[in-house]
């Protein structure tokens, strides 16, 4: 789309603005990074601390998972260990995977995608940033002065009353990172609401931008209310005011209803956007509309209401009452089924398109599978009659990872790859992005599939010596954790490479339909020269000769 | 090499109805993860890019399909919620005939104690074939009484009781563990439950330290405490008759009508004022502070024995602490 | 693309002024819905330990100082009014009555923070704060029940319900603590002509903002304040 004159020695790409002015070179210095306003140098602002987080928990996991290869409990001391899991469930939930593809890829693309030039409230988005940094550094100091082992869940009275370490701290650092997901889920909600391009309605919007959209919904609404238990846990430890004491006329179940009420949903707040990615992914790949594009639309919202009503499954054994129970039971299953219209609609989409195996795709396919094992997995714990065995095994361990890792990071790194030519105007080297996917694939169900099956058998989470004859299952998934670790590292390698030695990006590598495909890689400061006027839905590619005169597919193949 | 178990061993009742509801699952959860991934695979594979300029059919949707994929799965965990709601039905509520054990968590080991008295730190003796219920509370933080091969559990929190119950089905030595992280020694608060022949069962009760039975520790307290003193049983008494008490409705001074299980004994212990019976004042001094939780349990379990044949004496006095249907269960497991 | 893109308050990011006062208005409504929630989580444990301890909360609340309370309500509703005068002061543009009215608003609120601050200074003599020094005999249970177990059960749970009376009192304030600042800057601005019938949004926000506070104040002081003797 772009004809200019390219300086520079390298050979000219339609669309690549490296050479010209774009968001990265508009300005200079530390200072224009550390108080820019703009939504893409924000997003790049997430993205370099969030992956030093994702590492820093990553080692953590390293650590549980090598210490997990022997039952005796040998490698690192019981205290020790108790601080690598919790270190590790807190990094990861709280400073990585919440913020991870809504601050990066949501920050980044959200304003692009609906023809905007920057989201609400800039400074707004700015300040998100500090306040999760701050978070970090708090939480960082927290480790810094021997941790904290009470595990990310924060289960009182253990929390309160007798763990001797940097709860406050922790619990400080967590309560002001969570600001910074609520002015994110603001700013978007705003957004999304006011910014739209002209000719752009609810209908016409990038399915990442409705499932960003619930999400925003649930960092609104949950998020406050976490802070606010979390700051009673704070203030409950330094002062003994008995909210979770019994001796004192407290409770400590509360504690768990307020934590889930947030916790639960927070969930979806790391699986919404991924669905959002993955229908971008899909149909980017397929060449072709998405299939039921309402549908996905909507069961994104869908998720993100009856996510709010399910808390309780995480107490069938806390001596709730029997019919508490069954209603968390039963809306627990219901979550499943707009998950399982979301899954059957991406595999449709595959009928009939134009399907290119590129490193993002193998991405997307690894999702579906792996998003679908973890969701059936998770009817069994939903299930009131099984979870009583299964509560607090590693049964449950395998299936949030199966959802986390296989669904949000699966979906994390899809997006990080598809979009990588546009955020940083540069390609990668497609077979190494290749072997790193299939790597990724194979070490992480090699990982957590033994996991299923010690879960069953018995093992708990959290335990730091286990019964011998667990060994071997757990030694298998320690070599998964290895070779999943390894294969994390070679994106890095060769993301930061092509950084610097990548060929440069056209405007659409992949022949992509969406907003953010129309302007140069990397963008300029505004985004569009012009305002942009939607004037078709979303997705509208190029239409082909239907050769079997039925526009939709027969039902067989999909019922086969 | 390959000797290691991948499925748990079946030792209770229980675990058989929870297995078969495991293995639909898996049915269910093979059946569709191969049919995505085999739906993905091939059309995939068979739709692949062949060249830069196809141009796909576009495909809108199917109202059909869509309605299909709802109620399909909508059917299906319907089923799944009946069945697991039944299953968790047998799981907690107790047989009339369960024998009686309580068992207190402490950072980082279980006591439990038999209702002879006889008492053991993380073991569990029971019988093969007799429903054994289980009464839990913890001293310190929240743990959790699991025991895999029965296919049970169920948290251990601080200041409520909370009731299991299993019917052991095969002889043998068993995994207990503590599933709710409890801090350092979490891993280590693990121990062995014994599946013996009822006979041996009995021997074992009556072996070494048997001592006196866990009522009769009970009774030995309710006599130091000089609960006596108010809860007589007679007409002037200042406090409500106990015998034959337990599992009877009471009527509260508020109008409330609650039943009188372990939860509402121990409570009226620690903090009697909780629950005033109806034509009662609220004098009764709080215990808590002054009685372990094993203490407590105790003196539960007397009052349990204290049946009416007091009664019949006094029966006429006393305004009736217990109002309504004489012939309750004797244990509101499910609560 | 009207002549409202030239008006000096506009920020180029959106398409025109009146885009950008809606979604700096419908912005601070989601800011609320997410306050409502933060609140809620403070108001789910008043709801549940009031249910458990009804006596703990009847004597904590009749400790509390009504005519301190219900005057605080009086000038807060009052602050409420002076900032609805401002807004309209705003829309007509008029400068010396927005920077009136929101100069009374901030007077208002800070007889409420004074007042706060006495009732806190009362519970401090009383030995009524939380913690370590907490004095539930400072409660004069013992003049009303003389039953010593239930006088004891429900000392023990006081704590609780001045826990939750600082928490939900401090945490309004701790509102009204950041609103006065914000306040004065906008006046300040006023005062510099920035605002008139055109643009007035940050006026409009930060009344939006104090209404918000006010309201949560309207829930409080009957939960805490007036507590009626339980059966």
């Amino acid at each position: 789309m772009q004809t200019e004159v390219v300086k520079g020695n390298e050979e000219a790409v339609p669309g690549n603005g490296l050479d010209r002015e774009n968001y990265i070179n508009a300005k200079h210095g530390i200072w224009s990074w550390l108080l820019t306003t703009d939504h893409k140098r924000i997003a790049i602002l997430y993205l370099v601390s969030i992956t030093l987080m994702f590492f820093m928990g990553g080692a953590f996991a390293a650590g549980v998972r090598l210490e997990l290869m022997t039952p005796k409990g040998d490698l690192v001391d019981s205290d020790a260990y108790n601080k690598l899991f919790t270190m590790h469930g807190i990094v990861m939930v709280f400073f990585f995977l919440i913020p991870s593809i809504p601050a990066v890829l949501g920050n980044f693309l959200l304003p692009i995608m609906i023809g905007a030039k920057d989201l609400a409230f800039p400074k707004i988005n700015l300040l998100s940033w500090y306040f999760y940094i701050v978070g970090v550094a708090v939480f960082l100091v927290a480790c810094l002065f021997g941790g904290v082992e009470t595990g990310w869940t924060f289960y009182t009275p253990y929390s309160t009353a007798f763990s001797h370490t940097n709860v406050i701290l922790a619990a400080l650092g967590i309560f002001i990172a969570g600001f910074s997901s609520i002015l994110t889920g603001l700013n978007f909600i705003v957004t999304i609401h006011k910014m739209r391009a002209p000719g752009l309605t609810w209908f016409r919007l990038p399915l990442f931008v409705w499932a960003h959209y619930a999400t925003s919904l649930i960092q609104i609404l949950g998020t406050p209310v976490v802070a606010v238990t979390i700051l009673m846990v704070a203030v409950e430890r330094l002062l003994k005011l008995g909210l979770f004491d019994p001796a004192l006329g407290g409770d400590p179940i509360l504690f768990q209803h307020l934590f889930w009420f947030y916790s639960h949903p927070a969930v979806y707040i790391m699986i919404l956007p991924g669905m959002g990615v993955m229908s971008e992914l899909i149909t980017a790949f397929t060449r072709k509309r998405v299939f039921g594009y309402e549908f996905i639309a909507i069961s994104s919202l869908a998720i993100a209401v009856v996510g709010f009503l399910v808390w309780g499954h995480h107490m069938f054994v806390s001596g709730q009452s029997t019919y508490a129970g069954m209603v968390f039971s039963a809306l627990s299953f219901l979550v499943a089924i707009p998950s399982a219209v979301k899954v059957f609609n991406w595999s449709a989409t595959l009928y009939k398109g134009s399907v290119s195996w590129e490193s993002p795709m193998m991405y997307a396919i690894g999702f579906i599978g792996l998003f679908t094992i973890g969701g059936l997995t998770g009817l069994f714990l939903a299930a009131m009659g099984l979870d009583i065995h299964m509560h607090d095994t590693y049964f449950v361990v395998a299936h949030f990872h199966y959802i986390m890792v296989g669904g949000a990071i699966f979906a994390y790194l899809g997006g990080i790859h598809f979009w990588w030519p546009k955020i940083t105007g540069r390609l990668y080297p497609e077979y190494w992005a290749r072997v790193a996917a299939v790597l990724v694939f194979a070490g992480f169900n090699l990982t957590f599939f033994p996991q299923f099956v010690v879960g069953y058998l018995g093992m708990p989470r959290r335990y730091h010596a286990y019964p011998e004859e667990f060994q071997v299952l757990n030694v298998l998934s320690t070599a998964g954790a290895s070779l999943l670790g390894i294969a994390y590292l070679i994106p890095m390698v060769y993301l930061t490479w092509s950084l610097f030695a990548g060929k440069k990006a056209p405007a659409n590598p992949w022949g992509a339909k969406g907003l953010e495909w129309t302007i140069q890689s990397p963008p300029t400061t505004f985004n569009f020269d012009h305002q942009p006027v939607v004037t078709e839905e979303a997705y509208a590619y190029a239409e082909g000769h239907d050769t079997s005169h039925d526009a939709a597919p027969p039902a067989a193949p999909v019922r086969a | 090499m390959w000797s290691f178990p991948l499925f748990p061993e079946q030792a209770s009742t229980l675990a058989s109805k929870v297995d078969a509801l495991y293995f639909f699952l898996i049915a269910i959860s093979v059946f569709f993860s191969i049919l995505i991934a085999a739906l993905v695979l091939t059309l995939a594979i068979k739709y692949r890019r062949r060249s830069e300029d196809e141009k796909p059919v576009p495909i809108h949707g199917s109202l059909l399909l869509e309605l299909t994929w709802t109620l399909i799965p909508a059917g299906i965990v319907l089923v799944l919620f009946v069945w697991s709601a039944e299953v968790y039905f047998s799981a907690v509520r107790v047989p009339k005939n369960a024998i009686e054990i309580t068992a207190v968590g402490k950072r980082w080991m279980w006591k439990v104690q038999h209702m002879t008295g006889k008492r053991e730190i993380n073991e569990l003796h029971v019988p093969v074939g007799v429903p054994v219920k289980v009464t839990l509370t913890s001293e310190d933080v929240i743990h959790s009484f699991f025991i895999p091969a029965f296919r049970v559990k169920k948290d251990a929190v601080p200041g409520r009781y909370n009731t299991m119950w299993f019917e052991a089905t095969k002889i043998g030595k068993y995994h207990l563990f503590c599933a709710e992280y409890c801090g350092t020694k979490h891993s280590g608060m693990i121990g062995t439950v014994y599946v013996m022949e009822p006979d041996a069962y009995q021997a074992w009760l009556g072996g070494e330290q048997a001592g006196a039975s866990l009522a009769s520790v009970g009774e030995k307290l309710f006599t130091d405490l000089a609960c006596i003193t108010c809860h007589r049983g007679d007409s002037g008494a200042r406090g409500p008759d106990l015998a034959g008490l337990f599992g009877k409705p009471v009527k509260l001074a508020n109008g409330e009508t609650v039943t009188a299980d372990e939860s509402y004994l121990r409570e009226s212990i620690v903090t009697p004022s909780a629950k005033i019976v109806e034509g009662y004042q609220p004098i009764m001094p709080t215990f808590q502070g002054l009685l372990s939780e094993e203490q407590l349990l105790q003196l539960v379990a007397y009052i349990q024995t204290m049946k009416a044949e007091v009664k019949d004496e006094a029966g006429a006095a006393a305004p009736a602490p217990a109002v309504g249907a004489p012939a309750a269960a004797p244990s509101p497991g499910a609560r | 693309m009207s002549s409202s893109t030239h008006h000096p308050a506009y920020v180029h990011h959106f398409e025109n002024l009146s885009e950008q006062k809606e979604a700096a208005t419908f912005g601070m409504w989601v800011f609320i819905a997410q306050e409502v929630l933060f609140f809620g989580g403070l108001f789910a444990a008043y709801a549940i330990y009031r249910n458990l301890h009804p006596e703990a909360f009847y004597f904590g609340s009749h400790h509390l100082n009504i005519p301190l309370g219900a005057a605080n309500t009086a000038v807060l509703i009052f602050s409420s009014l002076t900032m609805a005068l401002a807004v309209h002061a705003a829309a007509l543009g008029k400068r010396q009555q927005i920077v009136g009215w929101l100069l009374a608003t901030v007077f208002l609120g800070s007889v409420f923070l004074g007042v706060k601050v006495v009732e806190y200074k009362e519970k401090f003599d009383h030995h009524l704060v939380p913690g370590a020094s907490f004095q539930a005999g400072q409660l004069g249970m013992a003049e009303h029940i003389a039953d010593p177990v239930l006088r004891g059960k429900a000392e023990r749970a006081s704590q609780i319900y001045f826990s939750l009376y600082f928490s939900m009192t401090g945490l309004h304030a701790l509102h009204m603590i950041i609103g006065v600042p914000l306040i004065l800057w906008i006046a300040a601005r006023a005062w510099l002509g920035q605002f008139g019938p055109e643009y007035h949004s940050p006026v409009e926000i930060i009344g939006l903002y104090w209404h918000f506070v006010d309201i949560i104040w309207i829930f409080l002081f009957p939960l805490l304040y007036l507590i009626p003797k339980p059966h």
